[in-house]
């Protein structure tokens, strides 16, 4: 059976339906489950897409975070379900303490959308799974506030922990130590600023993504 | 503080003899509220007046158009089902006030335009306008208009896609902000403007009504600028993506669920427009609940209520059994929606508040406004303008053999031509997954997932031809956007336009109106390619200077089958350079090199043949859809040497080419003739090219072959490609990011 990803809608979320296409494409199966959803029930997997979640006009994910839905998200990873955050996503993770760190504003104070190639550091996450470490990937970003920050000391932690998933080959946002994307330390949960969903086939110009999204759906059905 | 005497009716921008033909078709004197609607429904703006007369002779039709001009958007078949809207429209006063504002607005209301069709709205283009980056206060604006499309669109959740950028003095004080949206929809989902069925209701869903925006339309759109801008400010609206989005979301479900008979945003006068105008296209009358209108804050007046130009706010007509699901599903989207009209069968525009009659009106007479054959003149110094031809100066200045390396460098770092990534960076340009090729090239390719097939998308403008030739200046816009189309394999299938513009009371300004509307029409009969939409921008002028004449076109083509990516401008190592198309001439006039290197203005722009052109396109469509091609260019601003230099930045590898003889060394590089395109043709696909060209009767010249790390054209340039690639790319960061803002 095809694995089954919950992909979560905020009002504002806007990348809910390419997750959708990108996992169907890839021989998954997808449907959205609505932020003022109590039950994640069903799926295998969790995807927290990208855009602007209640408009971001406060810190962003920070309205997101107490949607009822966040709860069952929680409960989820707190069973070892997989869940990613892209993008808006990731930011709506850490504001919920599922993954560490925060998200700032680009270095350069605009928003940049472009292609840049990212670096897979450990194959131990949910979307990394059976990636090699090394792997170089050609992925979409696009955000305005993917500078990803955090103290000292839980640097050196996540870094310890091998919870640093992907790099940016040439940075591009100012991310503390090139950081593109990391999981919690079960490496279950695992937030990413690029877009893997931009990047599953070929005909728009690279099928990078694919090798994450792959991994993810292969990861959540081997842990059923 | 002075008492105004001006009449009412006046300082509402309507003239003595307006106000006596609202008398006369009332047959008494008009309520406040009345004429305070009269006016901003029939200010230029929204009543197109002087315009009209000259938009009938667009060609309109064609078998694929569902819907064409008049609605909210044109609409399109594109097979297995698909409709396409699209529409264009400017927002070039409030950008000049306020520019973040005013082009944030400016896309919040052309997608409502969209997706009010009942289309999901995927891309936006945006052409914009702005003097001279040198300028402190063009940075500004051009930095606020940048960041307003960014942050409204991406926020929003549609794409920018595309457009262009070009830079020239004469929009100093008065920068355009053209922006294009597209949509797609299921052909059963499509939607009009009609509040049919008597006792139906009006729903007005969205942000609450407030005071911004009064009157935007009429005070801003439809007056130049004199001084003191600053006071117009509190016209410009604000915009909120946010509600937006989920206005965009409610909106299409209660279109799938059937639960709505017609929908028209809210724009330009607001209630008083969309109310009056979904009656009167059905044949009926409108009552309005004042009172029911939600409104950000107490104490507005009606005229307030019913010009408010607030944004994020659609209309729906709703048959009654249907308004608790209405309801249901707007509280879900977490957006206000009320009950503001009933559809009458009495013809009249009735405002109602607490009980009282305020307005009562022929519902017609409002979007019926008066139209304007205003006077023509062909300005008195146009021959005068013509007949400075920059290319005798010159080319006596530059005779073959001159080395013009430093003339190539130069071009390359103008701002018009210079690298544009710096603006589209910052638009998310990815979003749905259709964007098979981005910007940056010739056309944007966005595939119709679910089908074989592919939309080629391309915004152009080219106001200085415009000016110099009116009339060959707008069929030259069309067949440049046409021809990037076809660059990306796309068959033309619609145009939408935007009619940047004087003063039109000056018969200059009407003159150049008309001829460039001919011009176009000519193109495009000669392409069968309908006129589906448009929008008129008249008074774009400031300190008594009109801006050029700028029509800027968009132009939707069809890719079929788009299995891969089309080849793209890309050299590649090996291939040949083939020019196809009429000969270059000596045709300097209005071009790059001329006006914006060398200050030199006047003469005649490109001749402009239709049917060469059309040959042009044919060829290369055929030659793109058979992936005959390796790479492939639309030869236009700064002429051959730039399009091959962009070629050569984007493939990574230099080239050496032999000018050709038949004309002057500097025209061959920087002469801007019309219908050229360069074509990188592998070895072993060159004699079938040739070939293809010569049986299309269209001329193709092999100019040399595509290799090494330098641009070479023996007798007329030789530079380092990471030298002119450098050039090109940093003017624009150069200018704009040595700024320090406060």
């Amino acid at each position: 059976m095809a694995t089954r990803v919950g992909v979560v809608v905020f009002p504002g979320t806007n990348c809910e339906m390419d997750v959708v296409h990108a996992v169907e494409v890839l021989g998954g199966s997808a449907d959205l489950v609505w932020h003022g959803d109590r039950s994640v029930a069903g799926h295998d997997a969790i995807v927290v897409p990208g855009g602007f979640a209640h408009g971001d006009y406060l810190r962003t994910g920070a309205i997101a975070r107490f949607s009822p839905v966040m709860e069952a998200v929680r409960a989820f990873a707190d069973e070892g379900g997989p869940v990613v955050g892209i993008c808006n996503g990731f930011q709506v993770l850490t504001e919920a303490h599922l993954l560490p760190g925060a998200l700032q504003k680009n270095a350069g104070l605009k928003f940049r959308c472009a292609t840049v190639t990212c670096r897979v550091e450990h194959d131990r996450s949910a979307l990394t799974h059976g990636v090699a470490p090394g792997t170089e990937l050609a992925l979409p970003i696009n955000h305005f506030e993917g500078n990803f920050t955090c103290d000292a000391e839980t640097l050196a932690r996540i870094r310890a922990n091998d919870q640093v998933v992907l790099r940016y080959v040439d940075n591009p946002n100012g991310s503390v130590d090139d950081i593109a994307g990391v999981s919690n330390e079960a490496g279950n949960v695992v937030g990413l600023m690029p877009h893997p969903e931009r990047a599953a086939e070929a005909i728009l110009g690279s099928a990078d993504g694919a090798v994450l999204l792959r991994a993810l759906l292969t990861a959540a059905r081997t842990r059923v | 503080m002075a008492v105004d005497e001006t009449p009412l009716h006046r300082q509402l921008g309507l003239t003595d003899a307006e106000l006596d033909d609202i008398v006369a078709l009332l047959d008494r004197h008009p309520t406040d509220l009345e004429l305070a609607m009269y006016a901003v429904m029939w200010s230029e703006h929204c009543s197109y007046k002087s315009s009209k007369v000259h938009l009938r002779r667009f060609p309109t039709e064609a078998p694929w158009v569902i819907v064409g001009p008049g609605e909210g958007a044109g609409v399109i078949d594109v097979g297995d089902g698909l409709a396409v809207a699209l529409r264009i429209e400017s927002h070039n006063h409030p950008s000049a006030v306020e520019p973040y504002q005013g082009a944030a607005t400016g896309v919040g209301g052309i997608i409502r335009d969209i997706f009010s069709m009942g289309a999901r709205p995927i891309a936006l283009l945006d052409a914009l306008r702005f003097g001279s980056l040198d300028d402190a206060r063009t940075r500004f604006l051009f930095e606020g208009v940048v960041s307003g499309i960014s942050g409204y669109g991406n926020a929003v959740g549609v794409p920018t896609v595309g457009g262009e950028v070009v830079f020239d003095d004469c929009y100093r004080e008065n920068p355009l902000v053209n922006v294009m949206c597209i949509g797609v929809l299921p052909q059963e989902r499509l939607v009009l403007a009609r509040a049919e069925g008597v006792g139906n209701v009006g729903i007005l869903l969205g942000s609450a009504t407030g005071r911004d925006g009064i009157g935007g339309a009429s005070v801003l759109a439809s007056a130049g600028f004199e001084e003191g801008s600053e006071a117009k400010r509190p016209s410009v609206q604000v915009g909120d993506p946010f509600e937006e989005k989920r206005l965009i979301e409610a909106c299409l479900a209660l279109l799938d669920a059937g639960l709505a008979v017609g929908v028209q945003d809210l724009g330009a006068a607001g209630l008083s427009c969309a109310l009056s105008e979904t009656a009167a296209a059905a044949g009926n009358g409108m009552d309005v609940d004042l009172a029911s209108v939600h409104r950000r804050e107490p104490g507005m007046n009606p005229v307030e209520v019913m010009t408010s130009e607030s944004q994020e706010r659609m209309l729906a007509i709703v048959t009654p059994d249907h308004v608790d699901e209405v309801l249901a599903l707007a509280t879900r989207w977490e957006i206000t929606a009320r009950v503001v009209g009933r559809v009458t069968d009495t013809g009249r525009f009735r405002v109602i508040d607490d009980a009282a009659t305020i307005a009562d009106v022929p519902c017609g007479s409002l979007g019926d406004g008066p139209v304007y054959d205003r006077p023509i003149a062909r300005p008195a110094d146009q021959d005068a303008l013509q007949a400075a031809d920059p290319a005798p100066r010159l080319l006596e200045r530059f005779p073959d053999g001159t080395d013009l390396s430093g003339e190539l460098l130069a071009l390359l770092a103008t701002p018009t031509i210079a690298d544009k990534s710096w603006v589209w960076h910052q638009y998310d340009h990815q979003l749905f997954l259709n964007t098979v090729v981005g910007p940056g090239g010739d056309a944007t390719v966005l595939r119709l997932k679910g089908t074989s097939r592919a939309l080629a998308v391309a915004t152009d403008g080219k106001a200085r031809f415009c000016r110099l030739d009116p009339r060959t200046g707008g069929a030259l816009v069309v067949l440049e956007a046409a021809r990037n189309v076809a660059c990306a394999g796309g068959v033309p299938k619609a145009l939408v336009n935007c009619m940047n513009f004087g003063n039109p009371e000056h018969p200059e300004v009407m003159w150049q109106f008309s001829e460039a509307i001919d011009g176009m029409s000519a193109a495009c009969r000669a392409l069968d390619l309908p006129v589906v939409g448009g929008n008129v921008s008249f008074y774009n002028e400031s300190r008594g200077r009109n801006i050029d004449p700028t029509p800027v076109v968009g132009v939707v083509g069809l890719v079929e089958p788009i299995e891969t990516p089309p080849p793209g401008l890309g050299l590649v190592d090996g291939a040949h350079l083939v020019l196809v198309g009429p000969e270059t001439a000596s045709e300097l006039g209005g071009s790059e090199w001329a006006f914006t290197v060398h200050g030199l203005d006047g003469g005649m722009p490109p001749a402009a043949d239709l049917a060469a052109a059309r040959a042009l396109h044919d060829l290369v469509i055929g030659l793109v859809a058979d992936r005959v091609v390796a790479g492939v260019h639309d030869c236009a601003d700064g002429g051959l040497a730039v399009a091959l230099a962009e070629m050569a930045f984007a493939g990574g590898v230099g080239f050496t080419v032999t000018p050709e003889p038949a004309v002057a060394t500097a025209a061959w590089c920087f002469a801007e003739s019309a219908s050229r395109v360069v074509l990188a043709v592998t070895p072993d696909r060159l004699a079938e090219v040739l070939t293809r060209a010569g049986a299309a009767g269209v001329r193709a010249a092999d100019l040399g072959v595509a290799g090494g790390d330098r641009l070479v054209a023996p007798g007329a340039f030789d530079v380092a490609l990471a030298d002119a690639h450098a050039a090109w790319r940093d003017a624009i960061p150069a200018l704009v990011d040595a700024d320090v803002h406060v």
